[in-house]
């Protein structure tokens, strides 16, 4: 069965939501914002998996469908490590605001050697 | 019109564009809160991308857990710390910075673009099968060959709850 839709096509859509976050993590100095950026190369990378899991096995000789599956699975596991890694990290960005009235990730250099 | 041209690659043009564009305009708007519902856009539009690669499952999980429930966490905090004072969320403009993070994003780019995106752009090929996005076989994978994952999942996710209760509440 052919798609009409080439797979280089999700491949670029993915890679160019995964640049832009890496762009947003190193300009941005406001930590929300670049939470966000971190939750685009999530999803980034969980497009490039999917599509992978259609256009699947590279692997001569692999079950389809365990390969389809095995891409799937992958994707609720990074949906679930994301959301607990953004409400502990919006926790913690709560946290430091009570503590210090800012949030400007260029002002936290307590930890600095 | 050259043959490729056919309803699933227009639909499949728009929904890559309007990803592309709200998630620049993540990163471009300065305004926190536009980033956030520039975010939301971005999210629902991979959830029909998901619909388009036949993984219905996973596109209705993406609309509940990421539109749903991680946006209005974002939403939340940045109502909060606008609460005490909208100063907080402002920036300063830092040249030298965006000048290496453009750098940077071009030459990582430029990397993936062609040793890892080129190979496959004229894979057509589906070896899915039809079905493979269906809630069934997925239920039955997470039950069966994923299910310590699945296990450790929800541990993970417990042990956030009560990290983020920590680190939220007022000392008493």
């Amino acid at each position: 069965m052919e798609s009409s839709v080439p797979l280089g096509g999700y491949l670029a859509v993915g890679l160019m939501m995964f640049i832009v976050g890496v762009v947003g993590v190193v300009i941005r100095r406001n930590p929300i914002v670049i939470f966000m950026c971190i939750e685009l190369m999530l999803n980034a990378v969980n497009l490039t998996l999917l599509a992978f899991a259609k256009y699947g096995p590279i692997v001569k000789g692999a079950d389809p469908t365990q390969t389809a599956m095995a891409g799937q699975m992958m994707v609720i596991f990074v949906m679930a490590v994301a959301a607990a890694e953004v409400a502990v990290g919006l926790g913690i960005i709560m946290a430091i605001y009570r503590l210090r009235h800012t949030i400007d990730v260029d002002e936290m250099s307590v930890m600095r050697g | 019109m050259p043959e490729w041209v056919d309803g699933k690659t227009i639909l499949f043009a728009m929904l890559a564009g309007l990803a592309g564009a709200t998630a620049i305009g993540v990163v471009a708007f300065g305004n926190a809160v536009r980033s956030a519902l520039c975010l939301v856009l971005n999210f629902f539009t991979l959830a029909l991308l998901y619909f388009t690669l036949d993984a219905e499952m996973l596109g209705v999980t993406q609309v509940i857990v990421y539109t749903g429930a991680i946006m209005v966490l974002f939403l939340f905090v940045i109502m909060l710390l606008n609460l005490g004072s909208p100063a907080a969320l402002e920036e300063r403009p830092d040249y030298i910075k965006k000048a290496l993070g453009f750098m940077f994003g071009g030459a990582l780019f430029g990397v993936v673009a062609s040793q890892v995106v080129r190979p496959f752009i004229e894979t057509k090929q589906v070896f899915a099968p039809d079905n493979y996005g269906a809630p069934q076989g997925m239920g039955k994978a997470l039950f069966t060959t994923y299910v310590w994952p699945f296990e450790m999942a929800s541990i993970l996710l417990v042990i956030g709850i009560v990290g983020s209760i920590l680190l939220a509440k007022r000392r008493v």
